[in-house]
């Protein structure tokens, strides 16, 4: 009987001290969490003021702010999305409409999880050879291209998910009444899906918005401001990047500020995404 | 005639032109789409093809003691990867030691402790850790965790395995703060949302049934964990422990920052290093040379085919639990 007990006993002492140790993992994933944003919002906040967002990066020891960076940031981030989605959406549509059950299909959803998660700086080297070098010096168009080859795995991805999810029945009622193809993905499964392909659009822009990597060799960095797409583009990543690493102070103040910019619009971006899809998913 | 018996001709007529145009416009979108599709293999090709035609040169002339050699000296233009090899393979692996038991048991605790109403919060914010920039990681590691373990953790590890031979060495020299293991301990807080969503996806692909019918007979939370739903994922979970790897393998940025960019192994986990990502990062643009340059070029071949290799096993393997949930 002793022995049955404690064995009982054991087996519930194991299981305790597992689930405590399931429970502290959580916890330390959430402190972490906490840490960093802690860490960002002390010293990115008491660097926020008007010259940040009106004011072009300082020569090092003196007083500026992001301006040309951000722009440089927003104006690549745009180029990228609107060359990146439409080939995104489109392939997404082939793999889910016309050739849902083709061999091509299985193939480009393979090549395309592994572009997913495909490091970035390899992307920056590739474009770096493909428009870099040609070319003979960096520019921003070049940045653009490369975040464009970062946005498409994301955008074929969620477009060929979302798509997958609409109701045949309602290609049917459309091909029903008579209505071509690609009248019925235009006008009911892109409808059906609109939110949902959206939502990848959106978690694209929050992943290009923050790479660094793609950028560094081509679109480079600027100190000045600069709309010549044909010119190197500041950015806001390369920016802290470099800034963070240099030994003056007002530099070192200025990165975390653009730190914690990046990643209010990173986190603002995706908790927005991800409440667009958390709706479909309870109704 | 009446007018009805001439018009009828005329409407067959712009029926058959509106068919014609529907099936016009409907080959030329397929065949748009298909072109999309077909140039997302074109951009992997490309990516692959251009890696290897710009390392040529490099590869040409240091032949494969490339991968064996770890000089690296710009000056005299001699070129060997095994210490960026190294960097990249020690870092990663501690960051996966690290990173997979935390990772499944928050895995365990989100599908089986966590009360319902705080499941789906607690699972976004560590969600949101995966959004975040690799760059935030990297100027919060610089900044914050590496003064932090070259005061207080580091310098007491070392007094620690001081007198402990075999282990002194690994945990020897000044604390520098930042080197080897604080860009293993970046990278596993990087991957740790990876292995956390992926192995809660599988873990609620087992049947409750399985689960229920162990409770039934008595097991506790751990057991049913443990003997029934760890065995059924195993090979959902090995996936995204090796899309983990194939991120942490390739991460750059918060790398980085904390490596130390020290083109020397070392056995000591606090000592300087660097890895491939961090090395063509930090010299790329500064390279003077084609050598030099394509001694990068090659360096992201190398990891271009580390990671291709890596994560088609990791696809291959979730596949096959997506398959065997379909069936």
């Amino acid at each position: 009987m002793s022995t049955a007990a404690s064995l009982h006993q054991r087996r519930k002492r194991k299981n305790g001290v597992m689930m405590t140790l399931c429970v502290a993992a959580a916890g330390i994933g959430l402190a972490w969490l906490a840490l960093i944003l802690g860490a960002l919002l002390y010293k990115g906040l008491s660097g926020v003021n008007l010259a940040v967002f009106t004011e072009m990066t300082p020569p090092p020891g003196d007083a500026g702010g992001l301006l040309n960076a951000i722009y440089g940031s927003i104006v690549m981030t745009i180029i990228g999305i609107i060359v990146g989605t439409p080939i995104g959406v489109l392939a997404g549509t082939y793999m889910a409409e016309y050739g849902r059950f083709s061999k091509l299909t299985t193939v480009v959803r393979f090549i395309n999880d592994i572009l997913l998660s495909a490091p970035s700086i390899i992307i920056g080297l590739f474009v770096y050879e493909l428009m870099v070098r040609p070319m003979g010096h960096f520019s921003a168009i070049a940045g653009a291209v490369a975040l464009a080859i970062l946005v498409i795995p994301v955008v074929v991805r969620t477009t060929e998910d979302m798509l997958n999810l609409v109701p045949n029945a309602l290609r049917e009622a459309g091909t029903a009444i008579g209505a071509p193809r690609w009248v019925v993905i235009r006008s009911v499964a892109y409808r059906a899906a609109m939110s949902g392909i959206v939502t990848g659009i959106l978690l694209a822009i929050a992943r290009i918005s923050g790479e660094t990597a793609p950028l560094l060799f081509t679109a480079l960095n600027n100190q000045f401001w600069s709309s010549n797409l044909n010119a190197p583009m500041a950015s806001l990543p390369v920016t802290i990047f470099q800034f963070a690493l240099s030994p003056y102070e007002e530099w070192q103040q200025l990165a975390w500020t653009g730190a914690l910019i990046i990643t209010l619009t990173v986190l603002a971006l995706s908790i927005f995404a991800r409440s667009l899809t958390g709706r479909r998913e309870d109704k | 005639m009446s007018a009805v018996q001439e018009a009828l001709p005329a409407a067959r007529n712009s029926r058959d032109a509106t068919v014609r145009r529907f099936a016009l416009t409907d080959s030329i979108f397929h065949a748009t789409t298909r072109a999309a599709a077909i140039l997302v293999l074109v951009l992997l090709g490309g990516v692959a093809i251009s890696l290897f035609a710009g390392s040529w040169q490099a590869l040409s002339t240091f032949g494969f003691s490339f991968l064996t050699t770890q000089s690296w000296n710009p000056v005299t233009e001699k070129f060997g990867a095994l210490a960026p090899i190294y960097g990249t393979i020690i870092t990663s692996a501690i960051a996966i030691l690290i990173a997979v038991p935390l990772g499944i048991g928050i895995a365990i605790f989100l599908t089986e402790l966590c009360p319902r109403p705080l499941r789906r919060p607690i699972g976004m914010a560590v969600e949101l850790l995966a959004g975040i920039p690799s760059i935030i990681y990297g100027i919060w590691g610089l900044f914050v965790l590496a003064p932090f373990l070259q005061t207080t953790i580091q310098p007491f590890i070392i007094s620690v395995f001081h007198g402990i031979p075999g282990l002194n060495g690994l945990f020897a020299g000044p604390p520098y703060g930042i080197g080897l293991l604080t860009s293993a301990m970046i990278l596993a807080i990087m991957i740790l949302p990876f292995i956390t969503s992926i192995t809660k996806d599988v873990f609620d692909t087992v049947p409750s049934v399985l689960k229920e019918s162990a409770y039934g007979i008595g097991c506790t939370t751990w057991e049913v964990t443990r003997r029934v739903v760890i065995p059924y994922t195993r090979i959902g979970i090995m996936g995204g422990v090796m899309l983990a790897l194939g991120r942490a393998l390739g991460e750059t940025m918060a790398v980085t920052f904390v490596i130390g960019n020290a083109h020397r192994i070392s056995t000591s986990l606090f000592a300087p290093a660097t890895t491939i990502s961090a090395t063509i990062a930090n010299e790329f643009t500064e390279a003077v040379g084609d050598l030099y340059t394509s001694s990068l070029v090659a360096l992201g071949l190398i990891l271009f085919v580390i990671t291709f290799l890596i994560l088609a096993i990791a696809r291959y393997m979730l596949m096959r639990i997506d398959a065997r949930t379909g069936a």
